[in-house]
C-alpha cells in the first residue's frame, strides 16, 4: 500500500511540476551591477540520436549567472557564432562583443535515458581554456545538470562555491478563511520543479532544512494547534518532535544536525529551547517574559541568534546555545526580526520594519562595524534566507493580495521575482549545499 | 461578512451595558402602596444566571471577537463588556469550555506574530478570568497571522485580523 501511495504521489508531483514549469520567470533588475562580468553562454548542441532535448542548458546557466548579480550573460540574439569545441572558438569575435568569458558545450548519448554533457569555460582576454569538464545526467534532470555547470563556472571565475544546484522550501496557501489549503513545497533554487512535501487544511509554517538537505522541520496546525514535525524528503516519513501546551514553533537544525532549536511557550510565554535529537531532551536557552523566538545557529553551533521584544519592539539578540545572558545585536531600525546568517554571525539579514514599511536589511559586521544596507524595496518584505554561499538571498514580498518570492543578490543590486504558483507563496528557506 | 459583523458589534456595544446586565437587572420598583383592585402580576423567576440557551440569544454572549491595537495585547475598555459576560457565563455554567484563538495582522515576522497572537489570547483569557471564568475552562491557541479573515494590505483589514476569537468547545 505504501508503494501504491508513493506511486500516486509521484504522478501527482509530475502533474504539479508540469503545470508550474509552464509558467515563466520574470526578471527585475533593480539597478544593475556595473561590475557584473560579461559572459557568453553559447547554446549547447545535442549530438545524440534521440528526441530533441526539452531543456535549453545555456538558458538555465545564463539565468543562474544573471540572477547572482555578478554576471551579465550575453543576449541570445547577440550571439553570432556557435562554437561547440575549444578548437572552434575565435577569441577576437568575443573580444569584439566585449565578453570576458565564454561557455560552450555539447550533449551526447551514453545509454538509454542517460546523457553526457561536456562543457568548457574560456577566458577571452587570455585566450585560455579555464575548465573542460563532463558530467552525466538523466534526461529528466537536465536542469539540475545546468545548475551544476553554472556552479562550476561561478566558482572558477569568482573563487566562491556556486549555490545554484540547491533547492528551496516554501509554503503556499490558496483560498481564504476556513477553506484555505496550505502546502509545503520544495523546488529548485530558481523555482522550477516544484514538488509537494505536505498538504494541509490547517496552516503550515517555518520550513527549516537539515544540514544534509535530506529532512525538513516545519510547523503544522493539523493537530489543532502548532506542532513541530521533522520529515524525510525521499520517504515522506515524519515524526512529531514537539507538541507541548502553547506554541511549538520556529524549528532550526544545529549545523551538525544533532540538535533542533525551537520556540515553546509551555512555560507560559515563548522561549527558545534546544532539543537534543538523540534523546529529545530539552534545554531552555532564553528566560524572559518577552516573546523570544526565531532561533538561528551560528556556523560553529556555539551561539543562537533570536528575535525578542524584551526592549519593547522586536530586535535581534545573541545567546550561547547552552543558555545564559543575551546580548542585543540589532540597533538600527525600530523593528528587526527573523534573522538569517552567513559567515558565522558576521552577516545578518533580517526583516526590518519602520512604520508600515518592512524591508530586508543586511547588517554586515565583517569589517568590525555595524553597516546596514537595505536589500529590498518593501512594503511588506519578510522571511529572508541566505544562499549557502552567501551570494544571494530569498525573501517573501507582498504584491496586491498575494505573497510572492524574490531572489536578491547580497549587494541588493539584482532582484528577480520567482513566479511559483497561484495563490500566496511565502517563507522561502534556501537549502544547504547538495553533495555532488 | 466582516463589515456587517463590525456594525453588529458596534450596535451590540451600544446596548452592551444594558444587554450584559440583563440577568442582574433590578426588579422593577414595587408599586406604590395604594389600594387597588387589580392584583400585581407575580415577579418573573430569574436567578440571574446564564444557561446554555443564552449563548445564541443573549446580545452580549453572541459577541465572540475582541480586537486589538497594532503590536498590542491589551483588552481595550470597549471590549470589557464582552469579556465580562463571557466570564460570567463560564462562572454560571461550570461545565462550559472555550478556546481563545489569538491572531495577528500580516505585518512583521510570522513566528513573532505567533507569539503576539498567544499574548492576545492570554490577555483575553486573563480578562475573562477576572470576570468569573476559571483557567481550567479556557485554552489559548495562537494562529499568529496564518488565519486572516481579510487579506487586503490596509489598516482597515489589519484591524479585523488583530483579534482574539472566543470559541465555545463545550456549551455546558
Amino acid at each position: 500500500m505504501q508503494h501504491a501511495m508513493s506511486r500516486a504521489l509521484f504522478l501527482f508531483l509530475l502533474v504539479i511540476a508540469n503545470l508550474a514549469g509552464a509558467q515563466t520567470l520574470s526578471i527585475d533588475i533593480a539597478n544593475g551591477n556595473p561590475s557584473a562580468r560579461p559572459i557568453a553562454v553559447v547554446p549547447f548542441a545535442y549530438e545524440g540520436g534521440g528526441l530533441p532535448l526539452d531543456t535549453d542548458l545555456a538558458e538555465v546557466i545564463s539565468g543562474d549567472l544573471n540572477r547572482s548579480g555578478q554576471f551579465k550573460a550575453l543576449g541570445r540574439s547577440d550571439i553570432i557564432e556557435y562554437p561547440l569545441r575549444g578548437s572552434d572558438v575565435k577569441y577576437p569575435t568575443w573580444r569584439l562583443l566585449k565578453q570576458d568569458h565564454l561557455v560552450i558545450g555539447r550533449v551526447l548519448d551514453v545509454d538509454q535515458g542517460v546523457l553526457r554533457i561536456e562543457f568548457e569555460l574560456h577566458d577571452i582576454a587570455t585566450g585560455q581554456r579555464l575548465l573542460g569538464l563532463a558530467l552525466s545526467s538523466r534526461r529528466g534532470d537536465l536542469r539540475g545538470a545546468g545548475h551544476q555547470i553554472a556552479d562550476f563556472v561561478y566558482e572558477k571565475i569568482t573563487g566562491v562555491r556556486g549555490a545554484f544546484w540547491t533547492r528551496m522550501a516554501y509554503v503556499t496557501s490558496t483560498g481564504v478563511g476556513r477553506n484555505t489549503q496550505y502546502a509545503l513545497m520544495v523546488a529548485d533554487s530558481d523555482g522550477f520543479n516544484p514538488q509537494v512535501v505536505v498538504r494541509s487544511q490547517e496552516p503550515l509554517m517555518s520550513p527549516a532544512w537539515s544540514p544534509d538537505s535530506k529532512k525538513l522541520a516545519y510547523v503544522s496546525f493539523e493537530r489543532g494547534s502548532s506542532t513541530v514535525y521533522v520529515q524525510e524528503l525521499t520517504t515522506g516519513n515524519r515524526q512529531v518532535l514537539a507538541s507541548f501546551r502553547g506554541i511549538n514553533g520556529a524549528p532550526a537544525f544545529s549545523p551538525d544536525g544533532s540538535r533542533l532549536a525551537m520556540t515553546l511557550s509551555q512555560s507560559g510565554n515563548p522561549e527558545v529551547y534546544v532539543m537534543n535529537l538523540a534523546d529529545r531532551s530539552l534545554t531552555q536557552v532564553t528566560r524572559h517574559y518577552a516573546i523570544d523566538t526565531e532561533p538561528v545557529w551560528t556556523a560553529d553551533g556555539s551561539r543562537i541568534l533570536f528575535t525578542s521584544d524584551r526592549a519593547g519592539k522586536p530586535q535581534i539578540y545573541s545567546v550561547a546555545a547552552s543558555g545564559g545572558e543575551a546580548t542585543r545585536i540589532s540597533f538600527q531600525g525600530e523593528y528587526n526580526a527573523r534573522a538569517t546568517l552567513y559567515a558565522g554571525d558576521q552577516k545578518i539579514a533580517m526583516a526590518q520594519g519602520s512604520g508600515n514599511v518592512y524591508r530586508i536589511a543586511l547588517l554586515d559586521r565583517s569589517r568590525g562595524g555595524a553597516e546596514v544596507t537595505l536589500l529590498s524595496p518593501g512594503n511588506l518584505d519578510e522571511s529572508p534566507s541566505f544562499a549557502p554561499n552567501g551570494s544571494m538571498l530569498l525573501y517573501a514580498a507582498r504584491e496586491g493580495q498575494r505573497g510572492v518570492l524574490y531572489a536578491v543578490s547580497a549587494d541588493g543590486r539584482v532582484r528577480q521575482r520567482l513566479v511559483l504558483a497561484d495563490g500566496d507563496v511565502r517563507e522561502p528557506a534556501w537549502s544547504p549545499f547538495r553533495q555532488r | 461578512m466582516n463589515h456587517p459583523m463590525r456594525y453588529l458589534l458596534i450596535a451590540a456595544l451600544a446596548v452592551s451595558l444594558g444587554a450584559c446586565s440583563k440577568k442582574v437587572k433590578e426588579v422593577a420598583p414595587a408599586p406604590a402602596p395604594v389600594a387597588t383592585t387589580n392584583p400585581t402580576p407575580p415577579p418573573v423567576v430569574d436567578d440571574g444566571k446564564y444557561d446554555a440557551s443564552d449563548l445564541e440569544t443573549d446580545a452580549c454572549l453572541r459577541q465572540r471577537v475582541v480586537y486589538f491595537d497594532f503590536d498590542q495585547a491589551t483588552v481595550k475598555p470597549e471590549y470589557q463588556a464582552i469579556v465580562a459576560c463571557h466570564g460570567k457565563y463560564l462562572s454560571d455554567v461550570p461545565g462550559s469550555r472555550m478556546t481563545l484563538e489569538g491572531h495577528a495582522d500580516e505585518r512583521g515576522s510570522r513566528e513573532y506574530n505567533l507569539g503576539l497572537g498567544e499574548r492576545r489570547g492570554n490577555a483575553a483569557s486573563g480578562a475573562i478570568q477576572a470576570n468569573g471564568g476559571s483557567a481550567g475552562q479556557i485554552t489559548v491557541n495562537s494562529y499568529g497571522e496564518e488565519r486572516p479573515t481579510c487579506t487586503q494590505s490596509s489598516e482597515d483589514c489589519w484591524a479585523k485580523n488583530r483579534r482574539a476569537e472566543i470559541i465555545y468547545t463545550k456549551a455546558q
